[in-house]
């Protein structure tokens, strides 16, 4: 198993006509991902190397059954294309789209929140890898293969360090989940831990967060009261300065809030083993499934 | 994006926040004039992002023309923790007889905005959540619902400010809500929020945050600059569109990804060096932008060695290699490289630098390994 994407996605990409949503989704289906369709308003009828366009969700999920989505419009559109897709009744939607202003980011979660029937991924985030089943997203695949450590991460580069030093080590991955570096994630630690801690073919959870919120203090909250397979952390940014956005949107320690040290802390509390650098990370992994 | 005190004054006055009347001033002529305008007594105020001006001698009250421009020739140009200040706001005294504070943040926790409400205003407002948290008076706006009349009442007679002023601050506490949501911030706080002898209410400072993703749908907001806030490197590099930030070391850093990048800096300062910036070159760079950021950061006087840490998933390790060949060719750098490059075309990138033989490159393999030889080369360098 794995979670969240496998072989019976359908994925539907929004902006597949752009060069970088015509790249990655021909990528994604070169890795064996279903892709049935794309959305592009006016486009309708198009094709893109033979995955047919509509001109909305709607089409997409009547005449092709898509079950998920990959958002990659410009970011003042983006909002409008998440909420297009959970309208439409899109069971996953994956937003790889940076630099939606947060008022939309918060509509759109608000409201798939209160309807509940679609689960969010990002925004903001390279998406998610189920290796040997299914790419949604910008994950280089190639550093990956199938196995039993599942991965969720805020950051997209930093979880290719951590799964290529983890593949150099021996180990595969069940699935790989980008939560994305904004303020306001669709879905957060704690709804990818639940679902690793659930999947039988899991059997190592890595956490890469980093400064900023408190997803983290969180999860370490919810892996203290519900989980039983062990975890390995790593938190980025403990040399980064208070009041300074790094990089991603929700990367900035607000005062005494967010810092790298009160989440290493929170992890540590609830017996989740810290590495230092990515590196300690595989080590820590390598113990622990030894 | 943090606005200045006299920009978020600004800001509220457009949205019907009572704020005392004043003008901004770049010189002590401008201070001057606006003072005889505005009468006296009145304030002048250093503007800088910082807290604490008032006791650092960067507010002071003038009751003439003379002390006004003795206090703007003091004020401007003056060095608050760091920060020179540029601008001086001038604005008519006020006769305080109650301090408040009020403020609506993004609250990334709960997913929705958070109005709050203390008569404990005048002082730290972290130092009174950590002492007295029953002090202040607190409620999650639903933002699909948005901040209704009766929300303001709620918080006002929750927090527990004087009768007579319930109705105002409520009303102030709307507009408040509706400048968060109609300029997009992240944060609105007023403190202090005062109450004057003749029991009017008025936003005495303000400290604005904008989301800088939404700025494109507010052109005016987006002109609004900060002289004391801008370093010489992170303007550069924002004019070139590249996500930067200053630090206290001499070590350069450049990265694709932000967590891999803060990683970077991370591991670096495990290794015993000091990191002199932040920069991520972003996700798919080309070579252009790549010599660009080089440029940037060796632009920063105090680095003495370069850290790439490349690991490439749409960035393409032989774009980065010609990116640094481009810049050793057009900026002739003098200090050393140390150069990680994994990932996508790795083993064409790593090929590319070999062959190009530059002076003072040097590869290594892994993250570990190249920040333990920038950190060493750093020091022999400087």
């Amino acid at each position: 198993m794995s979670i969240f994407v496998d072989k019976n996605t359908r994925l539907c990409t929004s902006g597949i006509t752009g060069s970088e949503g015509t790249f990655h989704t021909l990528r994604n289906r070169d890795y064996g991902t279903q892709v049935v369709a794309g959305v592009t308003p006016g486009k309708g009828g198009q094709n893109v190397d033979g995955v047919p366009v509509f001109n909305s969700f709607h089409e997409a999920v009547e005449k092709q059954g898509a079950n998920t989505a990959m958002i990659f419009v410009p970011p003042r559109f983006a909002a409008d294309s998440i909420l297009e897709a959970e309208d439409a009744g899109i069971e996953l939607i994956i937003a790889i789209t940076e630099g939606i202003p947060a008022f939309d980011e918060l509509r759109a979660y608000q409201i798939i929140k209160k309807n509940g029937r679609s689960r969010l991924v990002g925004p903001n985030c390279p998406g998610i890898l189920s290796p040997g089943k299914a790419n949604v997203g910008i994950i280089p695949a190639s550093f990956f293969k199938p196995g039993n450590v599942g991965v969720v991460s805020r950051s997209g580069t930093l979880t290719y360090q951590v799964g290529n030093v983890l593949a150099q080590s021996g180990f595969g991955n069940s699935t790989i989940v980008g939560i994305g570096g904004d303020p306001v994630p669709g879905t957060d630690f704690v709804d990818c831990i639940a679902a690793f801690e659930a999947d039988p073919e899991t059997e190592l959870i890595v956490m890469c967060g980093e400064i900023g919120g408190d997803n983290e203090e969180k999860a370490a909250a919810y892996i203290g009261e519900h989980v039983s397979k062990p975890v390995v952390g790593y938190i980025a940014g403990f040399s980064a300065p208070p009041g300074k956005t790094m990089g991603h949107a929700g990367a900035i320690v607000s005062g005494s809030q967010g810092t790298a040290v009160a989440k290493a802390e929170a992890l540590e509390a609830v017996g989740v083993k810290v590495g230092r650098t990515p590196t300690q990370v595989a080590e820590l992994a390598m113990e622990l499934l030894a | 994006m943090d606005l200045l005190e006299y920009q978020g004054k600004q800001l509220f006055a457009r949205h019907g926040v009572p704020v005392p009347s004043g003008k901004p001033a770049r010189t002590v002529e401008e201070a001057v004039a606006a003072a005889e305008e505005i009468g006296y007594p009145c304030a002048v105020k250093a503007q800088v992002q910082i807290g604490g001006r008032g006791k650092l001698g960067g507010i002071k009250i003038a009751n003439d023309k003379d002390e006004a421009r003795e206090h703007a020739e003091a004020i401007l140009g003056m060095d608050i923790k760091g920060l020179t200040v540029y601008e001086v706001w001038i604005e008519g005294a006020s006769q305080i007889e109650s301090e408040y504070y009020a403020s609506v943040v993004f609250d990334r926790s709960a997913k929705a905005p958070l109005v709050m409400l203390s008569t404990q205003g005048g002082m730290d407002i972290e130092a009174v959540a950590d002492e007295t948290p029953e002090l202040i008076a607190h409620l999650h706006v639903d933002p699909l619902l948005g901040f209704q009349d009766f929300h303001g009442r709620r918080l006002a007679f929750e927090a527990g400010v004087d009768a007579d002023v319930v109705r105002p601050v409520g009303e102030i506490l709307t507009k408040l809500y509706n400048t968060f949501v109609t300029e997009e911030c992240t944060l609105v706080e007023v403190n202090p929020l005062i109450i004057t002898p003749e029991r009017t209410v008025k936003a005495l400072d303000a400290k604005v945050t904008l989301d800088a993703n939404a700025l494109f749908r507010h052109p005016e907001n987006a002109e609004l600059r900060d002289l004391s806030g801008e370093d010489p490197q992170e303007r550069m590099a924002k004019e070139r569109g590249l996500t930067y930030v200053k630090l206290d070391g001499n070590i350069g850093i450049l990265g694709n990804g932000a967590g891999l990048v803060m990683s970077t800096l991370d591991v670096v300062k495990l290794a015993g060096g000091e990191p002199a910036n932040f920069l991520d070159a972003g996700g798919g760079s080309k070579a252009e932008v790549i010599t660009s950021a080089v440029e940037v950061i060796l632009s920063n006087p105090n680095v003495t060695a370069v850290l790439f840490n490349i690991f490439g998933g749409i960035t393409r390790c032989d774009e980065v290699a010609r990116g640094l060949i481009a810049a050793f060719d057009q900026i002739k750098p003098t200090v050393p490289f140390v150069v990680r490059l994994d990932g996508t075309n790795d083993v064409e990138g790593r090929k590319l630098l070999a062959d190009a033989n530059l002076p003072n490159v040097f590869a290594e393999a892994t993250m570990d390994g190249a920040a333990a030889k920038v950190v060493e080369l750093a020091g022999a360098s400087s």
